[in-house]
């Protein structure tokens, strides 16, 4: 399933276990490993399932969208849905589950997830002090980004064969 | 502090030898005078030198916002009919309190942000005090235009400033990119409402305080607290008449959301990952130019790497890759870490935690992406009363352009180092990036280095130099790095706009009715 296919079709949440959805952590399948039914390219830490608990009880339901450039750039931003308009040059990734409050979807911009497909994102917490407009940085907590290389499955199962290789490593073009 | 101090070591704030004495709390500056918030509530402000709290910060919200806003209006109507003679005086007479206070600014610039002293002390606030005067000199000299419709029709063409106008500045050059934007709008008239950054929100009140009888009150405005608690309503403020913000590409697109509702003009400068580039000729000798190259390739450790155009690819041609990148990495490693306070020391601390986590988990990716780590690669502790401090090693990591640490603008002292064939090549590396600031080119070929300038897409190419930035030179991004040139006289444009009069000399009527 491409990030594209994601956009228009219901959370990932339906195809993941009910304990996964419970915890809101999918546990990424082992390289070696069966390919899990539904790969998913965003992950949430359970430290930041916790905070965007209370996180929506201020603020109403969240997104995420990716930042890229300077300062803050890299930074993953969580707004009130509704806040920042997404658009046709944006990729819906997937979307974040945690229990008892709604799916939080994750965007970033086409450009940039050229850059970014061949990675699995996790957002994590850190204290800190983010600039920019994301609901957190007045509870004195930042949200981060942590990535890991998507697995061999991963890649194929997310149509992205051709960075496949023997040895499992990523050859971008 | 309980560390040893050597000689050429400014004492940190809340000694009492320190040059800057930071209040305990830090209101709003709102009308001409210090405001609290209206939430009442206050931030802490921690020294990213040693992690500890050092003042706290108004936390603004909405009605703080309009309540500047309504001040800098009230401000506007007197401000906008002053001379330009006499806007230009206060801008030099801010420049001359700034030149005398010159090291008070340094030093809190350093407490504040991290940066090493002396940096501050030769560029930061050099730089931003040569802004005042440039800008007053660019508006003096500036002139409106007249055009001769036809013998009796005569256009006249005014500049005329905009009205109240927002900025909101980022955390690695708190006072420079203050006086950046803040120099060009008060010199061509406006009233200001300006948020800085709530990890570095200190400097510019020691600033405010020294040039604050030098403006009628409400001109120039500071609401303190967090974007989406402050910045956001500034930004969508249906009050203002522009907006400019230096900071990401998420932010970057939501501001200028916010203006398409108000219909209100942006200026945007998000970053980059600017590419510094190596032809083989830099090699031919071993001279004052190699040495020359040599630094510049050690230049994206300015700052601590915090700086939109941070040299963080080299690209270095694979005939002479193998020598000049080990020369390179030699010349990486005397960088001296440190107490940001000491003039010895060459880089210092990053601005914040959150910063720091950053740049740690960008580590982590280069090592998973397969990229080869030539140095650094961790946390430096620097022990004592610094060891809670964020400081990150000097990094240089080799790999392939399409990997995440080449593409993205981490923010830190690393490197991002690869090799290309020839020209083409060059160009091509160069240019694969979803940004286009800043750009280095070096080469003993003028032809060669004019060409590359040239044909990189980027609005800055320093070519055989890098990382100056002074007044006069424009700066500003293509592609997704932003909108408007800065640091130069057009950026007046930018803060202007232009009221025509179409006068009639004729004596009769036109004749149509």
């Amino acid at each position: 399933m491409t990030p594209e296919q994601t956009a228009a079709a219901p959370p990932a949440a339906s195809a993941a276990s009910a304990e996964e959805a419970r915890v809101g952590v999918v546990t990424p399948a082992p390289a070696s490993g069966p390919v899990a039914s539904a790969p998913s390219r965003v992950d949430v830490s359970p430290e930041a399932a916790a905070f965007l608990v209370s996180l929506t009880a201020q603020h109403g339901p969240l997104m995420f969208h990716q930042s890229g450039g300077c300062c803050d750039g890299s930074s993953p931003m969580c707004y009130p849905v509704g806040f920042f308009r997404v658009g046709a040059v944006d990729v819906h990734l997937g979307d974040l589950h945690v229990d008892g409050i709604d799916p939080i979807e994750v965007y970033m911009s086409r450009s940039q997830f050229e850059y970014w497909k061949y990675t699995h994102l996790t957002i994590d917490v850190v204290p800190g002090r983010g600039a920019g407009f994301s609901v957190e940085s007045p509870e004195g907590k930042r949200f981060l980004i942590r990535s890991r290389m998507l697995t061999d499955d991963e890649l194929r199962a997310f149509g992205l064969d051709e960075a496949v290789t023997g040895a499992g490593a990523v050859a971008p073009a | 502090m309980t560390v040893t101090t050597p000689p050429n070591t400014y004492a940190a704030p809340g000694r009492p030898d320190a040059k800057v004495a930071f209040k305990p709390r830090y209101d709003h500056f709102i009308g001409g005078e210090y405001v609290a918030p209206a939430s009442g509530q206050y931030f802490e402000n921690p020294s990213p030198v040693n992690g500890k709290v050092f003042t706290e910060v108004a936390r603004g919200n909405a009605a703080d916002v309009d309540k500047a806003v309504e001040a800098a209006w009230r401000a506007f109507d007197s401000w906008k009919k002053t001379t330009i003679a006499q806007r230009a005086l206060i801008l030099n007479r801010i420049a001359d309190v700034m030149e005398a206070n010159l090291e008070m600014l340094a030093v809190a610039e350093t407490w504040d942000n991290g940066k090493p002293i002396r940096e501050a002390l030769a560029a930061d606030v050099p730089l931003a005090i040569d802004h005042f005067r440039y800008f007053a000199g660019a508006i003096r000299a500036q002139e409106g235009s007249t055009g001769e419709i036809d013998a009796d029709t005569v256009a006249y063409h005014f500049h005329e400033p905009l009205g109240v106008v927002g900025q909101i500045i980022p955390w690695n050059f708190p006072l420079l990119m203050a006086v950046w934007k803040l120099a060009p709008a008060l010199a061509a008239g406006n009233c200001v409402v300006l948020k800085p950054a709530e990890q570095t929100p200190a400097s510019i009140h020691v600033f405010m305080d020294l040039i604050k009888d030098l403006l009628p009150a409400g001109v120039l405005n500071i609401v303190n607290g967090f974007g989406v608690e402050a910045g956001a309503p500034l930004a969508s403020h249906p009050n203002i008449r522009k907006i400019a913000f230096t900071g990401e590409t998420t932010t970057g697109r939501l501001i200028m959301q916010m203006a398409s509702e108000n219909l209100i003009p942006v200026t945007l400068e998000l970053g980059g990952k600017s590419p510094n580039v190596f032809f083989a000729d830099v090699a031919d000798e071993r001279d004052d130019f190699y040495d020359k190259a040599l630094e510049g390739f050690s230049f994206f450790n300015l700052n601590s790497g915090e700086v939109c155009t941070c040299p963080s690819r080299a690209l270095v041609q694979q005939s002479i890759y193998d020598q000049f990148t080990a020369d390179g990495v030699e010349r990486v490693k005397k960088v001296k870490q440190g107490n940001p306070l000491s003039m010895d020391t060459m880089i210092g601390a990053q601005a914040s935690n959150d910063q720091l986590e950053k740049i740690l988990s960008y580590m982590d990716i280069g090592k998973q992406e397969g990229a080869t780590l030539l140095l650094g690669g961790d946390r430096a502790d620097l022990g004592g009363d610094l060891t809670e401090g964020y400081y990150v090693n000097p990094t240089i990591f080799e790999g392939r352009n399409s990997m995440r640490i080449f593409q993205e603008e981490i923010f830190g002292p690393v490197l991002s180092l690869t090799s290309f064939s020839d020209y083409d090549d060059a160009i091509k590396i160069a240019n694969d990036t979803l940004y286009g600031l800043g750009a280095g080119v070096w080469s003993r070929n003028g032809a060669q280095l004019y060409r590359a300038g040239r044909d990189i897409q980027a609005g800055r190419v320093w070519s055989n130099t890098y990382h100056q930035y002074p007044a006069g030179a424009a700066f500003g991004g293509y592609k997704q790095s932003g909108i408007g040139r800065e640091n130069h006289k057009m950026m007046l444009d930018h803060y202007q706009q232009t009221k025509n009069l179409l006068v009639s000399y004729a004596d009769g009527p036109m004749g149509f009715f």
